[in-house]
């Protein structure tokens, strides 16, 4: 049985939202850049640089934030994705998207007050802050400052080569983005999940059972 | 005035008939066989860089028996190692200057010669006709320097005795061809005792002048002024229709795009066939070279596009299989 619960604190709210605009900024100013072309221009080339550096040292500070209060608070607990079963658990997931929900089936991984992410999510959250923004801050800092990036490496361009690991990067966050943006429809309704991260109150199961089996 | 100079001048001439120069430093250490193997006039040579290749020498006048030491004017110091590495290293010093310059002091007459232009050599000379000298004068005769500054000449910014290829030329890297290229500009636009030589403009500070550019320092190091600053055209290896400050280039997409003017400037001649075959990005890879907006790597583009693409038709399949079981 669903319940409205106060799912998302205040705190994580802001987080998210932070994060939120300073992406898709970033996406915006970052295509700006990369496909600049003077007869069409999406954001005019000085004001992307300057934008993309203002919003990328902010993305700096809120991924720092992130990292600090997931050391300090009970929020890394909806991290942590055991490696046993993975496998299983993402097929089972995937399997609910692509056949599951057509048949009614029920969920099989529900959100409850002890599992924010079902594993699929997790899998993509995971890989996001702790591979992709990581490495898309760290590239990013060596293209703002590039006299900090080695000259080559085997014969190529440090920076070409922290440009392309930052565009490869950013290319993925863009992914990950609009898979995020649609599979948040897909909750107790459309705009269940949208309602939640701005209000703090979303749909739970009551029961932890599965929770528990799960991890 | 110029009677009265004459005279004058004739008179001190009269009287430092014996008068003579002498290095302060000996030259017997000298390496001149290395010199030897790329110049055919080093022994004559000698009697010039004996003086100007120092910092400083004795003025002798035999006739009181008086010695003076003299400071050599900077810009009259020619180094042995740069002028037997520069593009005329072959020449005799005589071959450009006056032989009145065998007179010690050197004759008003010599010291004010016009001295020899590129053109006057290179000029329809088919040994040199790859440097389209020709097409060089006319865009020198177009530019700022040479419509805005009486006696400006190809050597204010071309130092005849140490003057060497380096964009374009085998062995040369990007980097070092900027950092000598820039030099040029700077040696006056940043020096003011040689910038009020030629102008009456006040003192230039290219800093504050270039403040808007965003990361400064990378682009100074990273580009040529006259990638900015003058008109580019294919016909010439380097562009010399330099422009007025306010025509210089200010748009940041005219070098960080895919249609970069740095593709026909500061990497005209750089991996030319790699360029042709894949385009600007694996022309730099190999210059070790990046330009935001113009290192579009195709690879990345094209995975980027397919998978987000991928994704998008994804998301619509879902969609459209959602709206048909309404959920």
């Amino acid at each position: 049985m669903a319940k409205l619960s106060y799912h998302y604190p205040l705190s994580i709210r802001i987080w998210h939202a932070i994060n939120a605009l300073c992406i898709l900024l970033l996406i915006l100013t970052g295509i700006s850049m990369y496909y600049v072309d003077p007869d069409r221009i999406l954001i005019e080339f000085s004001w992307a640089v300057k934008i993309h550096n203002v919003t990328g040292v902010i993305l700096s500070f809120s991924y720092l934030f992130f990292l600090i209060a997931n050391a300090v608070s009970k929020n890394r607990k909806y991290y942590k994705m055991p490696l046993k079963g993975l496998m299983n658990r993402l097929v089972k997931q995937s399997g609910y998207y692509a056949f599951g929900m057509f048949k009614g089936e029920k969920k099989p991984f529900p959100l409850t007050e002890e599992r924010k992410f079902n594993p699929l999510q997790k899998l993509f959250y995971v890989l996001a802050m702790y591979v992709g923004v990581p490495l898309v801050i760290i590239s990013g800092l060596g293209l703002l400052f590039p006299e900090s990036v080695i000259k080559a490496l085997f014969g190529v361009s440090g920076i070409l080569i922290t440009d392309v690991l930052h565009v490869a990067m950013g290319f993925f966050i863009s992914l990950f983005l609009v898979i995020h943006i649609y599979v948040s429809t897909i909750g107790h309704t459309k705009s269940a999940n949208f309602i939640a991260i701005i209000s703090g109150y979303g749909w739970i199961e009551e029961t932890e059972n599965e929770t528990k089996s799960e991890e | 005035m110029k009677k009265i100079t004459r005279i004058l001048l004739s008179i001190f001439l009269a009287f430092s008939a014996g008068t003579m120069a002498q290095s302060d430093s000996a030259t017997s250490d000298l390496n001149l066989d290395a010199y030897r193997q790329v110049n055919d006039f080093v022994d004559e040579n000698e009697s010039c860089f004996e003086c100007h290749a120092n910092t400083k020498y004795v003025l002798i006048d035999e006739f009181f028996g008086r010695e003076i030491m003299q400071s050599m004017c900077k810009d009259k110091i020619v180094t042995r190692d740069e002028y037997y590495s520069m593009v005329h290293n072959s020449f005799a010093c005589l071959d450009c200057h006056a032989y009145e310059y065998e007179e010690f002091p050197h004759p008003l007459e010599a010291r004010l010669e016009q001295p020899y232009q590129c053109i006057d050599c290179h000029g329809y000379d088919e040994n040199y006709a790859h440097f389209r000298f020709e097409d060089i004068e006319m865009e020198y005769m177009e530019s700022v320097h040479a419509k805005g500054i009486e006696n400006f000449s190809c050597w204010k910014c071309h130092d005849p005795h140490a003057y060497k290829l380096t964009i374009g030329a085998d062995g040369t890297s990007i980097s070092d061809g900027i950092a000598y290229n820039n030099d040029i500009c700077l040696s006056c636009h940043s020096d003011f005792s040689r910038f009020e030589l030629l102008t009456e403009r006040e003192e230039i500070n290219i800093l504050e002048t270039h403040d808007w550019l965003p990361n400064q320092a990378t682009h100074f190091g990273s580009v040529r002024c006259i990638e900015c600053h003058t008109s580019i055209s294919d016909s010439t290896f380097v562009a010399h229709h330099v422009l007025s400050s306010d025509k210089a280039v200010k748009k940041c997409a005219e070098c960080h795009s895919k249609n970069s003017i740095l593709m026909a400037s500061l990497y005209k001649h750089e991996a030319k066939e790699s360029r042709r075959r894949y385009g600007f990005i694996n022309g730099v890879i190999l210059n070790e070279a990046y330009v935001i907006g113009a290192n579009r790597n195709t690879f990345l583009s094209t995975i980027g596009i397919i998978l987000f693409l991928a994704t998008l038709g994804g998301v619509s399949i879902h969609i459209i299989a959602r709206i048909i079981y309404k959920k």
